[in-house]
């Protein structure tokens, strides 16, 4: 286990992690998952908002079993090891908004950083103008950390701390499972668009499960690969960021499913600027926040109730997203889409700096 | 004469930032107490490619690490 462990922790280790999420997400997209989304951390606690009924857009909704997974495999991998530790008080209500505004700026890209990876390794090339405003966001977020930002520590806390979020994520399972329906209520399962198109069940969650392990093992995070090159010339995670995109190419090639382009690359737009912008911000909110979408269920999942409550803001904020016309559909911008970028910017730049701890 | 840098309960980047300061500001041998093992694999890995030794104790749940040069 020890010797497992190093491998783990080595550069080889974060490259085979990565490497195993570039291959199975296309595998996901062959198998039923929306196109260059087999994996979408963003989209897909969107599509769990909408299932929930926190959003009405009726083409994203469905209980991602993926999600859960993440939580799940990263629960097991850090009981196993001995590094499930239930901790919390790191300024949750900070990281809720951040999670919250995070979503917001993914929504108007329309993915995660992983999704962005996943969709220029699809041909997609609206990815590069997004890659480049997470990579400016998460620059700003490198300078807030030199100005000594930090949302201070957390403290262990009893075993229901660390718990909560796996229990949620065994609920998310069941209501998927049983497709549970309340009379009117209950959940709701798209019957076109994205949220339809998924792949099977067992699938999904066997997916979700290996990579939760392995990423709770490696630490694999895309805003700590691009924040370390920046902050420390550290390139270690970023090993794990560039195994995704160039497996995740080669396994396109392999099953057809690369399309170089700009138009008509599926869920999403051309509209560079707001693809960079949305971006810009949801770096900058991921790199205040420590952590990318996928990172903060892993660390979730290992007992961290801060994370949680980061993944619940994010929940949230696909609610607002949706309901109040800041997503973007493949038409372009919701119509307060750049509105809600410019606003989410200021407070978490107003985060950043009130954050600021005096030497 | 020994430093301490106390980043338990801070999350990365925030110990290996700590951490990197005191090794600018010498005063060895540096003692970094850590809670997270991946905060631990993080000061340690940073450390080690700056050159310096590192020794591990692991403290209850805890740990600390000693850096040398």
């Amino acid at each position: 286990m020890a010797k497992l462990s190093r491998f783990f922790a080595s550069r080889w280790g974060i490259i085979t992690a990565g490497a195993v999420v570039g291959i199975l997400a296309p595998i996901l997209q062959k198998l039923g998952n929306p196109g260059n989304m087999g994996i979408c951390v963003a989209c897909f606690e969107r599509d769990i908002a909408g299932a929930l009924g926190l959003h009405r857009a009726a083409v994203v909704q469905y209980l991602r079993p993926e999600i859960p997974g993440f939580i799940l495999g990263a629960l097991i991998a850090a009981l196993i090891c001995g590094e499930f530790r239930p901790r919390s008080g790191s300024a949750p209500i900070v990281r809720f908004f951040l999670g919250v505004f995070a979503m917001i700026g993914a929504l108007v890209f329309l993915g995660c950083p992983w999704r962005a990876l996943l969709r220029l390794a699809g041909g997609d090339w609206n990815a590069i103008p997004a890659l480049l405003g997470l990579a400016a966001g998460i620059a700003i977020g490198v300078w807030f950390l030199k100005q000594g930002y930090n949302l201070g520590r957390s403290h262990k806390a009893s075993a229901v701390t660390g718990w909560i979020m796996p229990a949620f994520a065994v609920v998310l399972l069941l209501f998927r499972i049983f497709r549970l329906q309340f009379s009117e209520g209950g959940a709701i399962f798209s019957e076109s668009g994205p949220g339809s198109m998924y792949a099977p069940l067992l699938v999904s969650l066997a997916v979700g499960l290996v990579i939760g392990f392995l990423a709770q093992r490696t630490r694999l995070c895309t805003m700590g690969a691009v924040r370390d090159v920046i902050l420390m010339r550290d390139t270690h995670l970023f090993g794990g960021v560039a195994a995704i995109v160039v497996l995740a190419f080669l396994t396109n090639l392999l099953l057809g499913q690369f399309h170089p382009g700009f138009a008509g690359q599926p869920v999403a737009h051309i509209h560079h600027l707001w693809n960079f912008g949305g971006m810009v911000l949801a770096g900058l909110a991921f790199a205040l926040a420590g952590g990318c979408p996928g990172r903060q269920l892993f660390l979730a999942g290992e007992g961290d109730g801060d994370a949680g409550v980061f993944v619940l803001g994010m929940i949230t904020g696909a609610g607002f997203a949706h309901n109040f016309a800041l997503a973007s559909s493949p038409a372009g911008p919701g119509a307060f889409g750049p509105a809600a970028v410019i606003v989410g910017l200021v407070v978490c730049m107003a985060i950043g700096f009130a954050a600021r701890e005096k030497a | 004469m020994a430093t301490t840098v106390d980043a338990r309960g801070l999350s990365c980047p925030q110990p290996v930032i700590m951490s990197r300061q005191a090794l600018e500001k010498g005063g060895f041998p540096i003692e970094v107490l850590v809670e997270t093992v991946t905060s631990r694999e993080n000061v340690r890995r940073m450390a080690e490619k700056a050159g310096f030794k590192v020794r591990v104790e692991q403290m209850g749940d805890e740990f600390k690490l000693t850096i040398t040069e």
